[in-house]
């Protein structure tokens, strides 16, 4: 299982949750089943092709998912991801 | 009405201090303003009646619009004291207020501390460092509200330690841009301006900006802008509904508000980029798309001057993915 944090803007979303525990073997089955228990995800994380939006980045535990394999990423038990809107870019190193 | 109101520059501080440090202060806070309006004319090829003008803001030292309300904050708070030698400035910025801080702090020689969301970009962590700033990142899933939120707790626990400048209760913020950039529109437009658009983020730029406006001619539209959606990338802006509003902030002077999506912001940079050599920050964009509505709703033929303010350049949006789509 994988938690995924939410960030304030989106939890209305979700019930008010920071935090949503979800099942699967890579990002892309994690953000799936996350949109499946919260439907109204879809149209803030999703443009209308299905494509994640393109101002947000998804981070699996620090590393932003563009720079591993993208949504094909595997996921390990007790990785962490959070969505993250880009203010300006990704969290980068300092 | 004439164009009589010219703007005049920042007032620089008048606290005692080395010769040195006090020229370099006349330097930096002589450089900010007067910034020069552009013709979009392009983008209104289909309204003829239409001037739509943007106000280039990547002008001034820092190379945002915020460095007029940071060089306001920073005067009136030498002047009355509040910034005193030794005393630490610090505010919550998602990127422009800080760079602007960090470059009066150093130019002026004063200590800057900022609470900075971690998902900003590497290049404006960089600016700030570049300048010698202390930065506090804060909880990126929290954004400017969660920032807001750790300076109001530091400046509580250390009152002698810092000043908090807060520019989104600081009416110094709003006060930049009525002895500013109101000044600026009405002299470059020589009082020709109609309607005048502006993104709401501390909100300063638009309650400034028009309540001179509205001094020099009731007339004038003012159109304030604020993203579709809590959840944006449309940096530096706020959707008022969910997020704290700013004191600053007076829902009483817009004449209309206007939503825009973050995708409508990104196509109207790429397409400023590629078509018009424009290369500007995404609430530029965003106001470029908002005074297009503006001017697209106007009556056929009605004679229109459109002015509103491109916040900064595309230069520290770079690393965004929207550039390579579309």
């Amino acid at each position: 299982m994988t938690e995924v944090q939410i960030p304030s803007p989106l939890r209305q979303y979700t019930g008010k949750q920071s935090t949503v525990t979800v099942p699967g073997k890579t990002v892309g089955d994690a953000l799936t089943a996350l949109v499946g228990q919260h439907p109204d995800l879809q149209r803030h994380l999703y443009n209308d092709d299905g494509k994640l939006r393109a101002f947000v980045n998804v981070y699996v535990n620090d590393e932003d998912m563009r720079y591993l394999d993208k949504e094909a990423t595997p996921l390990t038990d007790g990785d962490t991801i959070s969505i993250v809107p880009s203010i300006a870019g990704g969290k980068g190193i300092v | 009405m004439t164009a009589a109101h010219t703007s005049r520059a920042l007032s620089s501080p008048v606290a005692a201090g080395a010769a040195s440090g006090e020229a370099a202060a006349r330097a930096v806070f002589g450089r900010i303003g007067n910034t020069p309006l552009i013709a979009l004319d392009d983008l209104t090829r289909d309204l003829p009646a239409v001037r739509l003008l943007g106000k280039a803001e990547w002008y001034n030292p820092g190379g945002s619009v915020k460095d007029r309300a940071a060089a306001s904050i920073v005067g009136e708070a030498q002047r009355n004291g509040q910034l005193a030698p030794g005393k630490i400035l610090l505010d919550s910025t998602s990127g422009n207020t800080g760079i602007a801080y960090a470059m009066l702090g150093a130019a002026l020689r004063f200590p800057v501390t900022l609470c900075v969301p971690e998902n900003v970009s590497d290049e404006r962590k960089r600016i700030l460092q570049a300048y010698g700033a202390n930065i506090i990142f804060t909880d990126p899933a929290e954004g400017s509200d969660g920032a807001i939120q750790i300076a109001r707790q530091l400046a509580a626990r250390h009152p002698d330690l810092y000043f908090y400048a807060d520019q989104y209760s600081n009416d110094a913020n709003w006060r930049a841009h009525y002895l500013t950039t109101a000044n600026e529109i009405w002299r470059q437009t020589e009082g020709r301006v109609t309607h005048f658009v502006s993104m709401l983020g501390t909100t300063g730029t638009f309650v400034g900006t028009t309540r001179r406006l509205k001094e020099l001619n009731p007339r004038i539209r003012c159109i304030s802008l604020q993203p579709d959606s809590a959840f944006h990338g449309i940096e530096g802006a706020k959707h008022l509904p969910t997020a704290i509003v700013p004191p600053i902030y007076d829902a009483s002077l817009a004449d209309a508000n206007l939503e825009i999506s973050t995708e409508s912001a990104h196509a109207m940079a790429r397409r400023l980029a590629r078509q018009h050599g424009l290369l500007v920050g995404v609430s530029a964009a965003a106001a470029v798309v908002g005074s297009l509505q503006v001017a697209e709703n106007l009556k056929k033929n009605q004679p229109a001057t459109v002015v509103t303010i491109l916040c900064d350049s595309g230069e520290k949006y770079l690393s965004e993915r929207f550039w390579e789509e579309g």
